[in-house]
């Protein structure tokens, strides 16, 4: 018998109940119980960062957390933030920029990226590398995500770049 | 991978969760999960019961009490490198925090599970070893403190006892001119650590007292470099006084290597952490 756990969550702002398996990953909830897709799953075991999420305004990683832990938080993915507007600056810097080609690392890089800007908003290059060291991109060799990233915080400073 | 079947129990006291650790000896406890996702996700462990003591009331707090700087266990990495009272009481832990994975992990990871679980290249042991902070257990028979030379026994091995929880950590707080210095090599930041050093000393009169050089990432456990420390005892940290200390490292630390790795790397490597610590340190 696979144990259930029933949880209570809000996800993207929108309030649900569900019944999950207690040893289900928040990543493979939204992914095959609520089909949010954007949310990536590479390693699975926390070196990668394509399942970074936001957990209670906190940006985690989506396999290193459980389901069951997600009870009375507030998950936001991709797809929320993207349709609130919240990274469309970043969205448009990272394709004028090529600062993607597969995709795959993007959703998580965009993420961790808007939490540098909230933390930091005048990021050195040295800064903004520090803090994508845990989302690994596989394409590009960082510097295009490095520019995006440096051309939207300083655009958003009000600096022509 | 996928984890294996367990039961989750969330228990909403620490009573409650040492008597659900008492009633099932194949469980887990969860804290942060930042280390026990992964290997339940790799299925390295296949516990029966997974109890969640990640949400426990009043184990996250940051307090000074009778000289001593106060933790919960369930203080995160990220509360731990934000937190101004750290900064202040144990400026070694702060500086140590952002080597700790990266900002998504260190959101999650608690200080406590990472001293729990004991990993030989984990940073924190070795903050507490240097420091000399101790730790506060609990188990149902009540609680005690255990110092942290005595707790890492070795490689994922600690004096806790697997129907104990640990509750919080404690180090003194920072005394007049003590100065801390935290270095340490990996392939890219927040990776595993190849080799680490949290330093920690006194630097009065020209001099430096009380120095303690703990190693991480070189064995089983965090060690300290005694002999090396104690040559520098009340001198200077000239370049002539730290390259002598230098070469005492052999005689303090014997690293274990790893393919591509080896001891003799290692040892250099050490050297080279204690030579831009204590050139800091003085500056």
């Amino acid at each position: 018998m696979e144990p259930m756990i029933d949880i209570q969550t809000s996800v993207n702002g929108a309030n649900l109940s569900a019944r999950v398996p207690a040893r289900q990953t928040l990543v493979d909830f939204l992914r095959y119980h609520l089909e949010l897709t954007g949310s990536h799953v590479g390693c699975e075991h926390g070196s990668c960062g394509a399942c970074t999420i936001r957990l209670d305004g906190d940006i985690v990683r989506g396999c290193l957390v459980l389901a069951a832990q997600a009870d009375g938080a507030a998950v936001e993915t991709i797809e929320g933030l993207s349709d609130s507007g919240e990274l469309a600056d970043l969205q448009a810097t990272f394709h004028a920029r090529n600062a993607l080609q597969c995709g795959y690392c993007t959703p998580g890089m965009l993420l961790t990226a808007q939490a540098l800007l909230a933390d930091n908003p005048a990021p050195s290059r040295e800064e903004i590398r520090a803090y994508i060291s845990g989302n690994y991109c596989r394409c590009t060799g960082y510097q295009a995500i490095v520019d995006a990233i440096e051309s939207v915080a300083a655009a958003r400073r009000g600096v022509i770049s | 991978m996928k984890p294996a079947p367990f039961n989750y129990i969330k228990p909403s006291s620490i009573g409650d969760a040492l008597a659900a650790l008492g009633e099932h000896p194949e469980a887990v406890l969860l804290a942060g999960g930042q280390s026990l996702l992964p290997m339940l996700n790799m299925r390295l462990v296949a516990p029966s019961h997974v109890i969640d003591i990640g949400a426990l009331p009043a184990m996250n707090e940051v307090s000074i009490a009778d000289g001593w700087l106060r933790m919960g266990a369930l203080l995160r990495h990220c509360d731990l490198a934000a937190s101004p009272t750290v900064a202040e009481a144990a400026p070694l832990l702060q500086a140590a925090a952002r080597h700790i994975g990266h900002p998504a992990i260190r959101n999650r990871g608690t200080i406590g599970g990472s001293l729990a679980l004991a990993d030989p290249a984990a940073e924190l042991p070795a903050c507490l070893l240097a420091l000399g902070g101790r730790l506060v257990i609990e188990g149902l028979d009540g609680e005690r403190v255990v110092e942290a030379a005595a707790f890492f026994t070795g490689t994922f091995e600690t004096a806790l006892r697997r129907d104990e929880i640990l509750r919080a950590v404690e180090v003194p707080v920072l005394a007049p001119k003590y100065r801390s210095e935290f270095h340490e090599l990996a392939r890219r930041l927040g990776d595993y650590a190849l080799v680490g050093l949290a330093a920690h000393g006194q630097i009065d009169n020209g001099g430096v007292h009380d120095l303690r050089l703990a190693f991480f990432a070189v064995g089983d456990k965090p060690a300290l470099a005694v002999a090396a420390a104690r040559s520098l005892e009340g001198k200077s940290l000239s370049e002539a006084n730290i390259a002598a200390a230098v070469a005492l490292l052999a005689d303090d630390i014997h690293p274990i290597g790893q393919p591509g790795y080896g001891e003799r790397t290692k040892l250099h490597h050490c050297g080279v952490l204690v030579k831009r610590a204590l050139s800091r340190m003085a500056a």
